[in-house]
């Protein structure tokens, strides 16, 4: 009986917690100039400052206000995202658009990084796999696993650092 | 002036090319053992001498340049452009590395500095530090050619004298711009001293792990500088640019944050070689690649290669910098293909799941964060090279790559020290992780409950997810680093009788090392959390007529007046903005925008209010034509302080970690 009850309050409490984290998800506000401000956050001032239109604010900027009133009609005039990132590319140059596309060789842009990763990733542990398993690595971890073979002052050192920090020593 | 500062240049190319061929025929003599005229060991130490006479000349000339911008002697003209007579004396003095010549003569004096304590120190090992002060000798010789042939700080204006200069770029006259260039330029610079220790060790095949020991405490010094100066370029940036921010992915950014991030990876892979004398080769190409990353950084800053907010500093000489680095980049490769057998590890990584093989996916994911940041910024070449037109890599391209990586590193900075030497059995594993893991869960579903989701007006929110995720990994590191500090301390506590606060500092002080480092790490985690702030900026913007209001979050600003102003060096227009919270006044801000006489350039100046919840920082735009009516912005960046506070946690840990740990009283005694 105790433990049906205990296994019902565990369910009830998982679902509370999952029910939470629901309505928590769904919730935010919403904001009719978040498309304004995502899109001026992928495109970039021409006026040469090197800055996101949407942050473009320099004193005498002489193309950031027209940029943004474009963008402002653009999405009043109900183009998508996509359409009207087409639109500035075409009229102000690839350069317009504050990160590589996706597709053409600018994909390699986003690809690369990843690749690069995971490739180093896999590297690194496909090469300690083979430390750890090769029969040296083997002999190694043998030797070191036997106190026999560590000398009494360093054995009596490491003793001291685990009484003294509750832990294997260094950093 | 300018013919002296001009021959202490000369003189210091020569002494510097002599301590170059002196001492490389002196080691080539000793390390040969072949029967010389001269002995070897006192062509040596003429090297050296020479070394520290090359230092006062350098000093010489950089004296003259700036003695010749304080006395407004526009015949130079390097002074004529980037000074003038109404320049503050703080700003006269920032003049010194305003403009490209400049800016080289003092990497060479700051080279200079850190080989005059290095060869002052020599007694430490002889021999290593004469290859070091050598090959130091060999950078120096690169920077003061430049300055003689290339970029000559004291050349004449050419036509007769003008009566004042063109004054210094508005935006470096900010009381930062006096701090930040040389602190950046000490850790850029300093990076060469590890460099030279580490080549100097391959190259005379040095026994041992002591040139490490040496090579550290200079890479930490150096590493808290670029720090310093990177963080202060950030504060700069934000008080200054008036764009909200303190990060833009600037290509002059990016060039100050990849040796960082290199030379992050050296400090902490460098403990698999003290301890284990594992990673050998690796931290010798973890130096090698950080010293070419800060020359790439300057070739990048100053070929006008990408383009940048920092064009200030463009000009021709990326060639001698291309130069440089490849026969820089030759010499390494050389000497580690002929001495790599002396580089072979002592020990093998036993586990997957250990401190070592964290050490080393840290190392891979700060080099990570590094390839992405060049490829980043190199990718517009790249892309103009291979399609024929140049295309942007800004913002939004780092935060989609780089801030997932930043923040599995974050991850790494929780669990790494967590795990004990050699291998990790499932027991330790319960029981060090379970106080992290139930923080960063606690801490998912308070965010939740706050409100900070992944979705905002029912769309997914890459900034508000990123947010969640650091907060969230904020927490477990914390927990994690402070369940460290704990247990240690609670341990001292129980043998000595002390406080828990007590038992910390005592803690601390017998392995400065390793708790300094924890404390670094929690100043990460600080700034993490400032970072994640950035989701939840707001902002506003209205034209503002006397007592029109302006609200924003739980402000409301006010407009009590605008007035005028004007000195010699510019004038200045700015709003009196009398800030309400809870209908009470709290206080005022007073945002400016200044027009330089000289060069008649506007700048805006940021009137910033700092609490640990946000900042108010508004914007004086300008006016609009139209109306004639003022332009303020007014934002609300929350958790902006913690960065600053952040850095000085991570200072405080480094200062930590330089300091020797005490040893216990019974090695002490023993040691009498």
């Amino acid at each position: 009986m105790k433990t049906a009850l205990r296994v019902s309050f565990w369910i009830k409490t998982v679902q509370a917690a999952a029910l939470a984290v629901a309505v928590c998800f769904s919730l935010g506000a919403t904001d009719a100039g978040s498309r304004f401000n995502d899109l001026g956050h992928r495109l970039m001032c021409t006026c040469g400052c090197a800055q996101l239109l949407g942050e473009c604010n320099h004193v005498g900027c002489t193309e950031s206000g027209r940029e943004r009133k474009e963008l402002s009609a653009a999405i009043a005039g109900g183009e998508s995202d996509k359409e009207i990132l087409a639109m500035f590319s075409a009229k102000y140059g690839a350069t317009v658009l504050a990160a590589p596309t996706t597709h053409g060789f600018d994909l390699v842009a986003w690809i690369a990084p990843f690749a690069v990763f995971g490739a180093a990733l896999l590297g690194t542990i496909l090469l300690v796999r083979r430390w750890v398993t090769s029969p040296a690595g083997k002999a190694q971890a043998a030797r070191l696993a036997n106190p026999a073979t560590l000398d009494p002052e360093t054995e009596a050192l490491r003793e001291k650092i685990r009484r003294e920090t509750g832990s294997d020593g260094g950093f | 002036m300018a013919a002296f500062g001009s021959f202490a240049l000369l003189i210091a190319l020569a002494l510097a090319a002599y301590n170059l061929l002196a001492g490389a025929v002196a080691l080539r003599l000793l390390s040969t053992g072949q029967p010389s005229a001269v002995s070897p060991e006192r062509l040596a130490d003429t090297a050296r001498r020479a070394g520290i006479a090359g230092f006062v000349a350098i000093s010489a000339a950089a004296f003259a340049l700036i003695w010749s911008v304080f006395a407004n002697d526009f015949s130079i003209t390097y002074i004529m452009e980037h000074s003038n007579r109404a320049l503050p004396g703080a700003y006269k003095f920032s003049a010194l590395w305003s403009g490209q010549e400049g800016s080289l003569l003092l990497w060479a004096w700051l080279l200079g500095i850190y080989g005059f304590v290095l060869r002052l120190r020599h007694k430490t090992d002889v021999r290593l530090f004469a290859y070091a002060g050598t090959i130091l000798a060999g950078i120096q010789v690169f920077f003061l050619m430049v300055l003689n042939f290339a970029a000559p700080p004291f050349a004449l204006f050419n036509g007769p004298m003008p009566d004042d200069g063109n004054g210094l770029n508005p935006l470096l006259q900010y009381p930062e711009m006096v701090i930040h260039p040389p602190m950046l330029y000490l850790g850029y610079v300093g990076f060469s001293v590890p460099f030279a220790f580490a080549l100097g060790a391959l190259i005379m095949r040095y026994p041992g792990e002591k040139w490490i020991k040496i090579t550290r405490v200079w890479t930490l010094v150096t590493w808290l500088f670029l720090t310093g100066g990177i963080f202060l370029g950030m504060h700069w940036a934000y008080a200054v640019l008036g764009w909200g921010g303190y990060w833009g992915w600037d290509p002059v950014e990016n060039a100050s944050f990849m040796p960082w991030l290199t030379g992050t990876a050296f400090l902490h892979s460098v403990m698999m070689q003290e301890k284990k004398g594992m990673m050998k080769s690796w931290n010798v190409w973890l130096i090698f690649s950080t010293f070419l990353l800060t020359l790439l950084g300057t070739l990048l800053t100053r070929a006008g290669l990408v383009s940048s907010v920092h064009a200030f500093a463009q000009s021709s000489i990326g060639s001698w910098f291309t130069a440089f680095m490849v026969i820089v980049l030759a010499i390494c490769i050389f000497t580690y293909v002929l001495q790599r057998k002396h580089l072979k590890s002592d020990h093998q990584l036993e586990s997957l799941v250990s401190r070592e093989s964290s050490f080393l996916f840290n190392n891979l994911v700060l080099l990570t964060a590094c390839f992405v940041i060049l490829w980043g910024t190199l990718f517009p070449i790249l892309s103009e090279f291979v399609q024929g037109n140049k295309v942007t890599v800004g913002a939004p391209f780092y935060n989609r790559v780089a801030v997932p990586i930043g923040l599995f590193l974050l991850f790494l900075t929780g669990v790494g020290p967590l795990l004990p030497w050699r291998a990790t059995s499932l027991k330790s594993i319960k029981r060090n992780f379970v106080l992290p893991v139930i923080a960063l869960w606690v801490t998912v579903f308070v965010c939740l409950a706050v409100g900070v989701t992944p979705w905002k007006a029912g769309v997914f929110d890459t900034g508000n997810f990123y947010a969640l995720v650091a907060f969230a990994l904020s927490a477990g590191v914390m927990t994690a680093i402070l369940s460290e500090f704990l247990r240690g301390a609670g341990v001292i506590a129980k043998q000595t009788g002390r406080n828990l606060f007590v038992a910390t500092w005592l803690l601390t002080r017998r392995n400065t090392r390793r708790y300094g480092g924890y404390i670094i790490h929690i100043g990460v985690v600080v700034i993490v959390i400032g970072l994640a702030g950035a989701a939840f900026n707001r902002s506003a913007e209205s034209e503002l007529g006397l007592h029109d209001k302006l609200n924003i979050g739980p402000y409301t600003l006010e407009c009590t007046g605008f007035t005028q102003d004007s000195n010699l060096n510019y004038s200045t227009e700015y709003a009196l903005l009398d800030v309400y919270k809870g209908g009470v006044k709290q206080f005022q801000m007073t945002p400016e925008k200044r027009v330089y006489q000289i060069s008649g350039q506007p700048q805006t100046m940021v009137a910033i209010h700092s609490v640990p919840e946000w900042d108010l920082y508004v914007v004086y735009e300008g006016t609009n034509p139209d109306t004639n009516q003022p332009i303020i912005k007014a934002m609300l960046n929350p958790l902006v302080s913690w960065i600053w506070f952040g850095l000085v946690v991570m200072v405080l840990g480094t200062l930590i970690a330089l300091v020797p740990s005490q040893k216990p009283a019974a090695q002490r005694g023993g040691n009498q």
